[in-house]
């Protein structure tokens, strides 16, 4: 299945890819409009320490420990996305304490917020890799 | 040179930005992806109160934050202050005697020469078939694009018995008139190299190292390659001169004709040192003359001395600039066993060049192209050489004017760099190229992903083989060979006569 790959040698630390996610949130049409005045809280996130930067999602494991660890049901696996059901999701954190990158985090709705490939909202190829100025994150299939 | 800030740190600043920075608060989302991305500092992010502020004197307007603002919350304005309005002392005019006066310096630019000369190019209009002659349609019928770059065989010769010989000197073979022209690796970056030369390979073209040697990844690309020799014989060796398919002797760049270079030794790091086979941090200077180098007879040997290196196997071109007697100058090449003449016009790019010298030096190319070609047809040596021009080739367009005032193909350098991201801001040799294109920053150069660039590339001049064929189609011509200096597909506009005569054209209407 594609995933989204990031390939640190292109990316620029620019931090786009952090508002675009945070604008696929929305439903707003319009990014001004949307992230005005607000403090983002994206699901994709740029790690970056000596000249050395790149964006961390959800890898979508083959055997997701946070898939394991949840313990309402809340996260699943399905065609190799791992999806969150916010109804079911009783923030225990329990998940956020699993994953080994650091790519799910609390939300301001009350449940806990992940990478979904952008399944929900847009349909295709997800918001950071779009807007990605660079091509340093790719939506691709890899063996 | 006496720098007044030393004596008094207040001293009066006699220069106001020539930009401002417009930011549209409405639709700023203090994102900071201007700030990131802006080499030279011009934004700042005061998080107290969560606003992005700017600094105009800074900015030198590459539209590097205007293009990646994800909000279009910016844009770059020509400042409004103004001197006294003044004909002759324009503000341009001011301010750089104001600049020299505080620097003692003299004035440096970068990219090619911007003022108001007549462009040749836009006074002469292509012919199209109607009614008595058939135009072609591209699509629906086969259209030649694909020219040979070198030197024709005098005469049909044959053996003993009787059968052709193959007597065809080493040529160029381009899918279509165009080459990217000399651009040194160290003038711009390892990543813009990369684009040109996949480009190249993936078009049928050539790209052209400049004279800054070859990079040991990019001899792979070495059929697509023309390897230069300059003055400073920077990075030449065997190897060097066997790896490309053809090499560049250069006497002379349009932007700074009589002008050597000078790569600042802040630049000699790393992999450009290597390259060059100079040392780290030494300033590599190309005298402005060969000087084993003083006459045709002086060219002839190194034109013998490269071709004994590559075993007569490569065409050597010799590149001059467009001057006043560029065609006698030609004329003595095309005697010296070059295969190819490449003439570089007035409006061609650089890296670096003195201000005065890249204005005001230099004839248009169109002027010279046609003075050469009307030159090497009269003494009966066209067919000694190839001419290739260069010096502001910024359309499909202008090619076919070219090539029906005589080129048999171009050299394209400023609208390869602007399909790279270039804006033109002409700060090259400030070395922080915001595109990642003049700059051997590291932070900088991967700004330019070649596997984006080099598609930017390939769609470009794909774009415009598709409309060269589509002129020639309207003008009734299925072969670029046709087309070469076929000046009756050309009539000029706004052209007084000795113009046309030079450009050996009829005027619009006769």
């Amino acid at each position: 299945m594609k995933k989204v790959y990031v390939n640190e040698k292109w990316c620029l630390g620019c931090h786009l890819c952090e508002y675009y996610c945070a604008f696929a949130g929305t439903n707003e049409k319009d990014m001004a409009r949307a992230l005005k005045d607000i403090k983002i809280n994206p699901r994709i996130r740029i790690e970056e320490k000596d000249g050395v930067s790149f964006a961390v999602s959800c890898r979508h494991c083959d055997e997701p420990l946070c898939v394991k660890g949840c313990i309402t049901g809340a996260l699943t696996r399905k065609d190799g996305v791992i999806t969150i059901n916010k109804d079911k999701c009783v923030s225990c954190y329990t998940c956020i304490l699993c994953c080994p990158f650091g790519a799910i985090a609390p939300s301001e709705q009350g449940a806990v917020q992940k990478c979904e490939l952008c399944v929900k909202s847009a349909a295709g190829t997800p918001a950071c890799v779009k807007g990605c100025p660079n091509g340093a994150i790719v939506f691709e299939e890899r063996g | 040179m006496f720098d007044f800030t030393e004596v008094n740190p207040m001293a009066i600043n006699f220069l106001y930005p020539n930009y401002e920075v417009e930011r549209n608060y409405d639709r700023c989302i203090s994102c900071r992806a201007c700030e990131r991305q802006c080499a030279n500092e011009v934004h700042e992010y005061l998080p107290d109160q969560n606003k992005m502020v700017c600094d105009d004197s800074k900015c030198v307007n590459c539209q590097r934050c205007v293009s990646i603002c994800p909000t279009r919350a910016l844009k770059i304005v020509k400042t409004n202050n103004t001197y006294k309005e003044n004909a002759n002392w324009t503000g341009k005019a001011i301010n750089e005697v104001y600049r020299q006066a505080g620097s003692g310096g003299v004035l440096l630019s970068s990219m090619g020469n911007p003022e108001n000369y007549p462009v040749y190019f836009d006074k002469i209009l292509l012919n199209a078939s109607q009614v008595t002659n058939p135009s072609i349609d591209p699509l629906r019928e086969p259209m030649e694009t694909k020219v040979f770059l070198g030197a024709k065989p005098k005469a049909i010769e044959r053996d003993a018995r009787g059968r052709i010989v193959n007597n065809l000197p080493p040529h160029l073979s381009l899918s279509m008139p165009v080459m990217f022209s000399a651009m040194s690796f160290g003038s711009i970056s390892y990543n813009a190299h990369e684009s040109l030369a996949r480009a190249a390979e993936e078009l049928g073209i050539m790209y052209n190292t400049g004279e800054g040697g070859l990079h040991e990844d990019f001899y792979r690309y070495g059929k697509n390659t023309i390897v230069q020799v300059a003055s400073g014989r920077f990075g030449v060796h065997p190897d060097y001169l066997n790896s490309g398919a053809a090499i560049e002797i250069k006497m002379g760049q349009g932007a700074k004709p009589g002008i050597g270079g000078h790569l600042p030794g802040a630049k000699i790091i790393g992999d450009v040192s290597r390259t060059r086979m100079i040392p780290e941090g030494t300033d590599a200077i190309s005298p402005a003359p060969h000087h084993d180098i003083y006459s045709i007879e002086d060219l002839r040997q190194l034109v013998y001395s490269l071709k004994e290196a590559t075993e007569y196997k490569k065409p050597v071109i010799v590149k001059i600039a467009a001057v006043h007697n560029v065609s006698a100058i030609a004329s003595g090449i095309a005697r010296s066993g070059a295969d190819i003449i490449a003439i570089d016009g007035f409006r061609g790019g650089t890296g670096a060049a003195p201000t005065r010298i890249r204005d005001h030096v230099g004839i248009p190319i169109e002027l010279a192209l046609a003075s050469v070609d009307r030159r090497l047809r009269e003494e009966g040596i066209r067919d000694n050489v190839s001419l290739v021009v260069g010096g502001s080739i910024r359309s499909s367009a202008d090619i076919v004017k070219a090539v029906a005032l005589g080129a048999d193909c171009v050299y394209i350098a400023t609208s390869a760099l602007l399909a790279l991201g270039c804006h033109l801001c002409g700060s090259c040799h400030t070395g922080k190229c915001n595109w990642g294109i003049a700059t051997q920053n590291p932070e900088l150069v991967k700004r330019l992903n070649p596997n984006l660039g080099y598609k930017r590339l390939v769609n470009l001049l794909t774009a415009w083989k598709h409309e060269i064929k589509e002129m020639m189609g309207g003008m009734g011509i299925n072969s670029i060979e046709s087309l070469k200096g076929n000046r009756l597909m050309l009539r000029g506009v706004g052209l007084n006569e000795k113009e046309l005569e030079i450009l050996g054209i009829k005027y619009a209407g006769e």
